[in-house]
């Protein structure tokens, strides 16, 4: 019997302490990612933007394993050095609004009643524009560019933290250690951001995963409709755009940049659900 | 018989307070039309017209947007524009934007409509295979598909179906838009194919995760012991409280469809609204532009208003 | 006592095993369950919860699904339920056999009108045209004393009331009139007004009926109230059977004996209402020996190393206990 015991006790333990798989391999492919990122021309055989003239549109060699563009540019470097600026976008794109959503989150789920009123009507009308319209619209009266883009986002971004935290906030303020917190008489602010924030985090944390997945396709659709990053920058929605109309005689141009966005996405994805096992919210 | 008038009554009343709440979305909707149009660097009428502009128009488009007036003021004399159906005059087509909108709005609606049909048959049954054989290979590889297909950017999947369906295989046309119905069928499909790939990959996962939700409900064991058709559990009784949640996402997601209608009219050379926005941008032809953001954000609080009614039908307790 | 065997017509169930496979191992959650039910008879299935009343139940009607298995007999008209075709399955379920579950909110579909839940069992397995349907769900709703039946059929689960939601889930079960009903704890979430009312109403129909009933509760006091013969399980198997009388009486079981020392009675000379200590085992991991024995003040040695067989003690009479005699012999707990 006391064998038994502790078998039940000692299991979901052991469960806690092993990793999800989603998770460490969402790291991997982040981690290695960011490496890239930062330290592009450690992994970059040729500079992205020098052309080559006697090398225009080589198809995958040794020499040039991701082949060549219309203007003689390593396919391959600039896939890499790519990684700099969307890494940057999903970074950029996502942080101001998870920080700014997070604060207004958890004022309007700890106070209620008319912020909570008024949030609601902003949530419904943010969610009643279409976002990448309503990013086009605003980018093209600014004028292109990621830092336009950067602007664009930001403003209807963070509803979307917001709502996620204020729900979370709502729901943690009714629990007892609120309550233990208003009785030994600290303030709101002490308990919002002490006490309820750090156990009402997790879901926009979890979000801010895919979110950093959604920002890298936003920010190369818009690199693709020349909304975004400016040639000759290499970036992946803009490679993509070189290479269109190419596709049938230098498919590698576009194609190659393409599965870099993808396995970006995938292991945003992966640690976006690793960490949702891990810290245990509901998707 | 008599009775169904009392059923549908709830319906009736939750239709009209849901109407009534669209009120606030459209005036926000005015609102931040109303405000990117004055952020336009110089004053909204020579933005407008851009180097084209002579003074004649400029007096005349400043006169009927009142620039004279106090903000509120021209905040008024927009509305009454939007409501009488001017949305301004194209610099670039010299129409009215009302009637190119009207124009190229239904191609645009076509795209979608299709689109949004082909997700569904592409995510239900898909999403009942992942749920019933959840954990196993056909589930993995379900899955595992459709999150390769959520990863991908819609203009990347329509390129890749450009090349290989259309200028490869030479299945599908590489572009443009029909003359008849059923060419125009046909014109659209890999647009819409591309459209819904992203879109039913949303659909599938939220739906296979409710069919497993649903599937072990109690109600689905009562069916059971019932002695019913395992088609009429699976129809009536799994499938019909799995889409409850999966309607509230397909409205929540019709944004992003009409997002990707833009870059997919793009890519495709289809000559819809969402190419329109993109070449009134290039041409920096803001009153389209505006016209078209007006038009399409309430189209979508017009889908909105659809799905919960649909919800509201499917669950009778929305209504309540 | 309506216990004459005529296996012909009645259920006969014999060696009822059900494996679940769960991440902590194989749960044995029934094991060689044999039960017997009578033409018009009403038996009561008692336990803890976790026993595996309910899942007896439930793999009768064959509704265990992976990743639980189930083997053994269950005898209907000369065919056995467990190992016949999907098909042939599904024509007995609602129609030859009927089962209602404990809670109605759940078992109810909340987005479809109660009437089309009822006629939707006759389309399943009847020629009825749509009218015959209304008229049969009309009778039905009167049977089961729901007023204001015509209005009633057209809402749905959530605007009715407790009682009336399980009036409603009776009369769904009865729409085919079935031979046998099985009833997963129907009273457990109702007030106890109406819980009464609601097993008067399962006697009432078993009579008008003359249906048998397999009564699955918790609750002794509705054994007492309701049933003719009763089995009582524990950990998965049937540790004690007999007519409800007879067992009430002289349990032969230290476990009974425990369930009935825990039930306050009204009449029954003041003493301290004894309860059983401990907590059932996990049913991936059973004790050695009789399950029973880690809470049992009867135990000995040999309690502690072989499983005591179900014997059968005469008169109907059956206990799966080394000990049963002088747990029979104990001090009279009522």
């Amino acid at each position: 019997m006391s064998v038994a015991v502790e078998k039940i006790g000692l299991y979901p333990r052991l469960r806690r302490l092993a990793l999800p798989r989603t998770l460490i391999s969402g790291t991997i492919i982040i981690g290695v990612s960011l490496l890239i990122a930062f330290f592009p021309a450690l992994f970059a055989p040729y500079d992205p933007i020098a052309f080559d003239y006697k090398a225009l549109l080589k198809g995958p060699t040794l020499a040039h394993p991701f082949g060549t563009d219309s203007f003689g540019r390593d396919v391959l470097s600039r896939v890499i050095h790519a990684y700099t600026i969307d890494m940057q976008i999903a970074v950029f794109a996502t942080v101001g609004p998870f920080i700014f959503g997070t604060i207004v989150g958890a004022y309007v789920g700890y106070a209620g009643g008319l912020a909570e009123a008024i949030f609601g009507r902003v949530v419904d009308a943010v969610i009643t524009f279409p976002f990448l319209v309503l990013v086009i619209a605003i980018v093209s009266v600014l004028g292109p560019g990621l830092g336009n883009m950067y602007v664009a986002v930001g403003i209807v971004g963070w509803v979307f933290y917001a709502r996620l935290v204020a729900a979370e906030v709502k729901v943690q303020k009714r629990l007892d250690y609120a309550d233990a917190g208003r009785v030994m008489g600290y303030t709101p602010m002490r308990i919002v951001f002490r006490h309820l924030l750090p156990n009402a985090i997790t879901p926009a944390i979890v979000y801010w995963m895919t979110d950093m997945a959604l920002a890298i396709l936003l920010g190369s659709s818009l690199g693709y409709l020349g909304l975004g990053a400016q040639p000759p920058a290499a970036e992946w929605g803009v490679q993509i755009a070189d290479g269109k109309n190419f596709m049938s005689t230098a498919w590698w141009i576009s194609v190659f940049p393409g599965i870099a966005i993808v396995i970006i996405g995938l292991g945003f994805s992966l640690l976006g659900d690793g960490l949702a096992q891990l810290l245990r919210v509901r998707r | 018989m008599q009775n169904i008038g009392s059923g549908s009554l709830p319906l009736f009343s939750f239709v009209l307070r849901r109407i009534l709440q669209m009120i606030p979305t459209v005036v926000f909707i005015l609102v931040v039309t109303f405000v990117l149009v004055r952020l336009l660097p110089g004053d909204p009428a020579s933005a407008m017209l851009g180097d084209r502009a002579i003074d004649a128009d400029v007096e005349r488009i400043n006169a009927s947007l009142g620039l004279d007036k106090p903000i509120p003021v021209q905040f008024l004399y927009f509305v009454k524009n939007v409501f009488t159906g001017d949305l301004g005059t194209s610099i670039a087509l010299k129409l009215p934007v009302t009637t190119i909108i009207m124009q190229r709005l239904p191609v645009t609606l076509m795209l979608t409509l299709m689109a949004a049909l082909l997700a569904l048959v592409l995510a239900v049954p898909l999403a009942f295979l992942a749920a019933l054989r959840r954990e196993q290979t056909a589930d993995a590889v379900i899955r595992g598909t459709f999150q390769v297909g959520l990863s991908m950017p819609v203009f990347y999947v329509g390129i890749l179906m450009l090349t290989v369906f259309g200028a490869t295989l030479k299945w599908f046309p590489v572009g443009g838009y029909g003359d008849t119905f059923a060419d125009r069928l046909y014109h659209l499909f890999l647009p819409a194919l591309t459209l819904a790939f992203s879109f039913s990959a949303v659909l599938m996962r939220n739906l296979r995760s409710s069919i497993i939700g649903v599937i072990n409900a109690e109600y689905v064991d009562f069916a059971r012991a019932k002695g019913l058709r395992p088609r009429i559990i699976m129809t009536r009784h799994v499938l019909r409280n799995a889409l409850i949640s999966t309607v509230t996402l397909f409205g929540l997601q019709i944004g992003t469809l009409f997002g990707g209608a833009v870059i997919t009219e793009t890519v495709f050379a289809v000559p819809g609204a969402g190419r329109l926005m993109i070449d009134s941008i290039y041409g920096r032809d803001y009153p389209v532009l505006q016209g078209l953001t007006i038009a399409l954000a309430v189209l979508v609080s017009l889908t909105f208003l659809a799905t919960d009614i649909f919800q509201a039908w499917l669950d009778p307790r929305v209504a309540r | 006592m309506s216990v004459a065997i005529d296996t012909g017509l009645g259920l006969t169930v014999r060696g009822l095993t059900a494996l679940f496979n769960t991440p902590r191992g194989m749960a044995l959650a029934v094991a060689d369950v044999d039960l017997d039910v009578a033409p018009g008879e009403m038996v009561g299935l008692v336990g803890e919860s976790g026993s595996g009343k309910s899942v007896t139940l439930r793999s009768i009607m064959g509704l265990i699904q992976t990743p639980g298995h189930v083997t053994g007999k269950v005898e209907w008209g000369g065919r056995d339920l467990v190992a016949m075709p999907a098909e042939e399955l599904r024509r007995i379920r609602g129609s030859e056999i009927a089962m209602i579950f404990q809670e109605p909110m759940t078992a109810l579909n909340p987005v479809l009108p109660v009437g089309l839940q009822l006629e939707e069992n006759l389309v399943a397995h009847t020629r009825l045209n749509a009218r015959e349907r209304r008229a049969r769900a009309l009778q039905l709703m009167n049977t089961v004393g729901i007023p204001a039946a015509e209005r009633r059929l057209n809402e749905y689960p959530h605007q009715f009331s407790g009682g009336m939601r399980q009036r409603a889930m009776i009369a769904i079960a009865l729409a085919c009139s079935p031979k046998l009903l099985l009833a997963d704890e129907p009273t457990t979430a109702l007030d106890v007004t109406i819980q009464d009312q609601i097993l008067k109403l399962l006697l009432d129909l078993r009579d008008r009926l003359a249906m048998s009933v397999v009564l699955v509760t918790h609750d002794l006091g509705v054994i007492a109230g309701t049933c003719d013969r009763m089995a009582v399980m524990y950990a998965g198997r049937i540790v004690e059977m007999g007519t409800v009388i007879d067992v009430f009486r002289q349990p032969r079981h230290p476990y009974t004996r425990g369930l009935l020392g825990s039930v306050p009675r009204a009449g029954a000379v003041r003493t301290m209402l004894s309860s059983i200590e401990g907590t059932p085992p996990s049913l991936t991991d059973l004790p050695a020996g009789c399950a029973f024995h880690p809470r049992c003040s009867f135990a000995t040695d040999i309690c502690r190393q072989e499983r005591p067989p179900l014997l059968s003690l005469g008169n109907d009479r059956k206990a799966a206990c080394f000990h049963h005699d002088r747990v029979a012999a104990a001090e009279a707990i009522l």
